[in-house]
């Protein structure tokens, strides 16, 4: 428990000075002071990302049509990889609770394993982070802008009246071929006859990918795929505007840039006080296994990181729900 | 080894203490806290893959939703994993207080500028 804090002192004993009115160390308080500065600043972080999202002319992508892949399945997983990095966070949230509540039973075996346990978490939470922001930059297949207006019948029977300027997606495989094209690499060659749109890549094993179906509104609401001659008369009609995955400049995934940037910023800055979450509780867990905290007489330092790396799920709850689900 | 993070008279990080039996106790709410966090993520993501965007009516009930899950949630950790239920009431208020001040902000300014971009697009004046 929290020491005095639940003891019924009179308030002009409390605040007559020689203690604490607020009934905690000064290093705790300072550390609780630390986290409400901290979470202003993500506060902004979404706050200017809500602002950039409404005052958006352009739809705005959908997290659970961008963030939808595993590592290493091909399928639609909406947002199944956004939550298991979640419970990891939360998990080793838990861990962490528990080395602070080992703390204050001067545990010294319980403190020792529940921090390892929670580096370990911190660990698996970044490598998960490192995926998906991998994934991110990699991108689906790419795509191609419009150069004029074209009518097509999507497989759902629909007719969609595309006008020029329209983002079209490619799929993984022609996508990666379509990049080496669009950069103008002379190994790669364009094939087209009776409708079939082929590329080629030369090199030490030759690689060839057919157009069989490009998708539209891929990442801002239902998508259609487009096959055969509809989908042969979209690739005639694309303009030399060709985007693949995402970088500081352009990104497939929206025409808005400030997706991606506030993708990388605020996913990033949160990553980095992970990373120097990580770094912390490792300091943390070797002060508590050479014993000093336990020569001290009391596992405070625990509590205060604890404190820091709870904060640090608290900001993920948040960017969970206005980034990604919102 | 010399204490140097202690205030005359009091002695909040040696007293920072519970018993055995105590303990118990508190393990038991952590393991239904992390259950009840996790529950709720799962039914956001649920909630996500079941309602369609297109629907605008139904999606801004489900926006609301979520935010309020999201409330449930920060409020969960905070007041559980991070004690601050347990600290003294002025604790929590100079905790607390600055996002109320930020809360107003943000509607304060959503509500003088929150429709300026339907406005001088091109020119920043």
């Amino acid at each position: 428990m929290s020491g005095h804090s639940n003891d019924n002192i009179s308030s002009k004993e409390l605040w007559g000075g020689g203690r604490s009115p607020y009934g905690i160390s000064y290093g705790k308080m300072y550390m609780w002071f630390f986290l409400v500065s901290d979470a202003l600043t993500f506060g902004g972080l979404l706050s200017a990302y809500g602002f950039s999202r409404a005052g958006s002319e352009n739809p705005w992508p959908i997290g659970e049509q961008v963030f939808r892949a595993l590592p290493g399945l091909e399928g639609k997983y909406p947002l199944i990889y956004v939550a298991l990095m979640t419970f990891i966070l939360i998990v080793s949230s838990v861990t962490m609770v528990l080395a602070v509540e080992a703390g204050h039973r001067n545990d010294k075996k319980g403190v020792i394993r529940w921090m390892l346990a929670t580096i370990i978490g911190g660990f698996f939470f970044l490598g998960s982070q490192a995926w998906e922001w991998s994934h991110f930059i990699h991108g689906g297949g790419g795509s191609f802008l419009l150069a004029k207006e074209v009518t097509v019948t999507a497989e759902n029977g629909n007719q969609y009246i595309l006008p020029a300027g329209e983002p079209i997606f490619m799929d993984h495989h022609f996508g990666e071929l379509a990049e080496g094209y669009a950069n103008g690499d002379r190994n790669v060659e364009l094939q087209s006859d009776h409708g079939h749109v082929k590329l080629i890549a030369y090199g030490e094993h030759t690689h060839e990918a057919e157009l069989l179906a490009l998708t539209i509104n891929k990442y801002i609401t239902d998508e259609q795929d487009i096959s055969g001659a509809d989908a042969a008369k979209l690739w005639e009609a694309r303009s030399n505007s060709f985007k693949f995955g995402a970088n500081m400049h352009e990104n497939e995934y929206a025409m808005q840039q400030s997706y991606a940037n506030f993708f990388f910023f605020i996913t990033g800055f949160h990553g980095f006080h992970v990373f120097s979450g990580v770094v912390i509780n490792i300091v943390i867990f070797l002060m508590a296994l050479k014993g000093v905290f336990e020569r001290r007489g009391h596992y405070e330092m625990v509590e205060k990181v604890g404190l820091y790396w709870h904060f640090i799920d608290l900001v993920w709850v948040f960017v969970f729900t206005f980034f990604y689900l919102i | 080894m010399k204490r140097d993070d202690l205030i005359v008279n009091d002695s909040y990080s040696l007293n920072a203490t519970h018993s055995e039996e105590a303990g118990v106790k508190i393990r038991k709410n952590i393991i239904f806290v992390t259950v009840l966090l996790t529950a709720i993520t799962a039914v956001e993501v649920a909630m996500g893959i079941v309602f369609k965007r297109a629907e605008t009516y139904t999606w801004e009930a489900i926006k609301w939703t979520f935010v309020i899950l999201t409330l449930v949630k920060a409020g969960y950790i905070v007041m559980s994993f991070m004690h601050l239920g347990e600290e003294r009431n002025v604790m929590k208020k100079s905790v607390l207080a600055p996002y109320v001040v930020f809360i107003i902000y943000l509607f304060y300014i959503l509500a003088t500028e929150g429709f300026a971009h339907l406005f001088n697009h091109n020119n920043f004046h």
